[in-house]
């Protein structure tokens, strides 16, 4: 491949390759995101080429390997064009089935559609599953339509346009003002305002330069930044590749979770294809700009999602932060001028300037412009990444799009914004989603985890769940952070286990009060946020703990009791093999027991428990 | 392995220092693969790292301790990683991590007396609607129950390999 050596250069590749893909009118797109991967798609895509091989078809259907289309709940996904056909939880037994009668007969095969639960009609089409059609899928959507490793696939949907408009038509102050005018706010968690942050950093004395994306993504139960990366590299990269020209940057780093090895993967392709192209490296589509991105692994610490943090573990050393009193954006890593994005908000800079701020600040709300991506999960039914406006209502969220509570729950809370952020009770489901409104409300934004909770979830067992995960991942250099996230672990593992005093609650928010206002970084500045928002909401579920030493929902082992209800048992014997102490004894065909006095309470009979036989209370 | 016998794979690990130009701001890189290698970080691969980046021992240490990628012990024939992210942990990813404890009788970060088993937990694998989901050598198994638990034990036991 010969470099692109100027804007006409590259405005003719992307016709001509679009010329190409015109005619390539049918193609099978799977998903391969870790999602699907986990449910099996790999043998699916293998089944594929080989039935499309056998058939010789290679020059008329084209396997297209996605990354994630963000329906994970049903997965693996595999979507026949044209008519953008949609096949769920598909198996590599369905291969063949699919391409005779779809692909070649032209038929819709009925059993792989999805089922409109509410409606009970199967969809045919992607785009009208409610799942996708309730979203505004303006980062997300092209995950879908490329090879992550196909360099060319991105190029055809207009990729590295933004660049060209860029590098060659506009300076780097105007490129600062059109973020400026975006409202883009920073999608990590702390929702800075984006292109302010880029115009401290040009006017910061100091060189080089440093830009990185922070694609350390810690938060359980996100991986919007870890789909991005995997689904659609090069739109991180031009983001990152635009602002390091804005800003003035020559070198950037890309500090990548070690758990995502994929993502590590298609990043290092993306960077090596966008190099051979031309549109990364040493004078950049002919302009004279030279940008380099190297990819660092993270080492599997919580507090590196910190930009002091991970700026001292890029440096080689261990990621502890330090106070912020001169900021990264004059002196970041190794002491220079740097400029920390996350994923989210690097793959958001392309679409803006193709787009004008105009058109992507009339998204959102207020002060919250453009789309935020979700990772719904939890005892949600449709488990996935989710893209909304800002602004979107907690209930079009979690109904609309995420179709309820499995198994006729009742829902209770939704828990946002990680370890730092706190829990939404089901009182407030009418909260429009944006920056202000989540911290209102006790919560954060944070990277965008959504954790939607049943009656079955215990509040103290998920503020102790909390608390436990950041004892784990506080480094450990300040007080504050170290030994009162420690003491609150303790006190809510009491309330837990039945030891609970009257004066717990006002301890815990005492205590929270001091580690919010005298930790050196976010991770403690926020870390009472569970505890405390859940005291908010659901005090009574502690004083129901602290006085009458139960559990309502169920979860807190000291406090629970398993029995068996003789109405319900049929004497299986299912539960008796599970448990682990021999407590269950009983007859063949008979109602079983538990001896309480030999139960562990590890829980074994009630998963195995085909009867709703179990009681736990 | 035993010292000398890592002695003799010093140009390897010498290329791994290599493929990261011998810079000290690439340490964490250079662990990562000697961990990918080893299992482990052996203690004749962090000396030879130490003078060949020329940072002292004891910072490679703080480092190697720091995350929790990094292992000073040899780990088991196979790794189990139970993920406690939160979206596992409240659909019950508490009693399946309880239950392979009680059936391969050791703790998180422990090793089976046969060394065929590392027990892990991990804080997110970014596989939310499969959970709770464990893993095994790369491996996922989704939707685990305790009842789930043995069967998937089974297929790496040692007896099974023979």
């Amino acid at each position: 491949m010969e470099k692109i050596g100027s804007p006409l250069e590259l405005e003719k590749l992307t016709k001509s390759i679009q010329g190409k893909k015109k005619k390539e009118k049918a193609f099978i797109s799977i998903c391969a995101g870790t999602g699907c991967r986990a449910s099996g798609s790999e043998s699916v895509i293998d089944a594929f080429k080989e039935e499309i091989k056998f058939l010789g078809l290679q020059s008329k259907v084209r396997v297209k390997v996605t990354g994630c289309h963000g329906f994970c709940e049903k997965g693996p996904i595999v979507v026949i064009h044209p008519g953008a056909i949609f096949y769920q939880n598909v198996e590599k037994e369905d291969v063949l089935e699919i391409v005779s009668e779809t692909i070649i007969g032209g038929k819709i095969i009925d059993r792989l559609l999805y089922v409109d639960p509410t409606t009970g009609k199967k969809i045919t089409k992607e785009s009208d599953i409610p799942f996708y059609n309730k979203q505004r899928r303006i980062i997300l959507g092209n995950n879908g339509k490329i090879d992550p490793t196909n360099i060319e696939d991105y190029i055809a949907i207009g990729g590295y346009s933004a660049l060209s408009k860029a590098l060659f038509r506009m300076i780097p102050e105007q490129i600062i003002e059109e973020v400026k005018k975006s409202g883009l706010r920073g999608r990590g968690g702390g929702g800075f305002p984006t292109g302010r942050k880029w115009e401290y950093c040009r006017n910061a004395k100091g060189k080089p330069k440093y830009v990185i994306c922070n694609a350390d993504e810690g938060d359980p139960g996100a991986y919007m930044d870890r789909s991005l990366l995997e689904g659609n590299p090069h739109s991180v990269l031009e983001g990152m590749i635009i602002g390091a020209y804005a800003i003035g940057s020559k070198v950037g780093y890309a500090y990548v979770r070690n758990e995502y090895p994929l993502a590590v993967k298609h990043l290092e392709i993306a960077i090596k294809q966008a190099e051979q192209y031309g549109l990364l490296g040493k004078n950049i589509l002919g302009s004279g700009f030279n940008f380099s991105v190297q990819i660092s692994r993270g080492g599997g610490a919580f507090v590196c999602g910190e930009s002091t943090a991970l700026m001292a573990s890029l440096e080689g050393k261990p990621g502890e932060p330090r106070a912020k009193y001169v900021h990264t954006v004059e002196k970041g890593l190794w002491n220079k001028p740097t400029t920390l994005n996350n994923v989210e908000t690097w793959a958001n800079v392309p679409i803006i300037l193709n787009k004008s701020a105009n058109w992507y600040s009339k998204i959102g709300t207020e002060k919250s412009k453009g789309t935020k991506i979700f990772s719904l999960v939890g005892k949600i039914n449709n488990t996935g990444l989710v893209e909304a406006p800002m602004g979107m209502k907690l209930h079009e969220i979690i109904y609309n799009i995420g179709g309820g509570i499995p198994n006729g729950k009742k829902f209770k809370a939704v828990q946002t914004g990680g370890p730092s952020g706190g829990c939404i009770p089901e009182k407030l489901i009418n909260l429009p989603i944006d920056y202000e409104k989540l911290t209102e409300a006790g919560s954060m934004m944070g990277s965008g985890g959504m954790i939607v909770m049943d009656e079955e979830n215990c509040m103290v067992d998920v503020a102790k769940y909390f608390l436990k995960f950041l004892t784990e991942e506080s480094c450990g250099k300040c007080v504050p952070c170290r030994e009162g996230i420690l003491q609150m672990a303790e006190i809510l593992e009491d309330i837990t286990k039945g030891n609970g005093k009257s004066g717990d609650i006002e301890l815990l928010e005492e205590i929270s009060t001091v580690i919010k206002d005298t930790s050196l970084c976010a991770l403690g500045g926020t870390a009472p946020n569970p505890v405390l928002s859940t005291i908010r909401y659901f005090r009574d579920e502690y004083n129901v703990h602290i006085k009458d030493k139960k559990c309502p929902a169920g979860v807190c082992q000291a406090l629970i009791q398993y029995s068996i209800n003789a109405k319900k048992c049929i004497g299986c014997g299912a539960c008796l093999k599970q448990c682990p102490q021999e407590a269950i004894t009983g007859e063949k065909k008979q109602p079983h027991t538990i001896d309480p006095e030999k139960c562990i309470k590890c829980g074994a009979c009630y998963d195995a428990c085909k009867f709703d036989a179990i009681k736990r209370e | 392995m035993h010292g000398e016998l890592l002695s003799k794979d010093f140009p390897a690990i010498d290329a791994i220092i290599k493929k990261y130009g011998e810079r000290k701001e690439f340490l964490i890189c250079i662990l990562q693969d000697i961990q990918a290698r080893y299992g482990y970080l052996p203690k004749e691969a962090l000396t030879r790292v130490a003078e060949k980046l020329d940072i002292p021992l004891i910072q490679i240490y703080s480092v190697a301790t720091f995350f929790k990628a990094f292992s000073l012990r040899p780990k088991g024939g196979h790794t189990i990683h139970v993920c406690l992210g939160t979206a596992c942990h409240v659909r019950g990813a508490e009693r399946v991590l309880g239950k392979i404890k009680r059936d391969l009788d050791i703790n998180v970060d422990e090793t089976t007396k046969d060394m065929n088993f590392t027990l892990k937990t991990v804080n997110c694998l970014g596989a939310c609607a499969l959970g709770p989901i464990v893993e095994i050598d790369g491996k996922h198994y989704g939707n685990m129950t305790t009842v789930k638990v043995e069967s998937v034990l089974k297929k790496y036991s040692i007896k099974k390999m023979e």
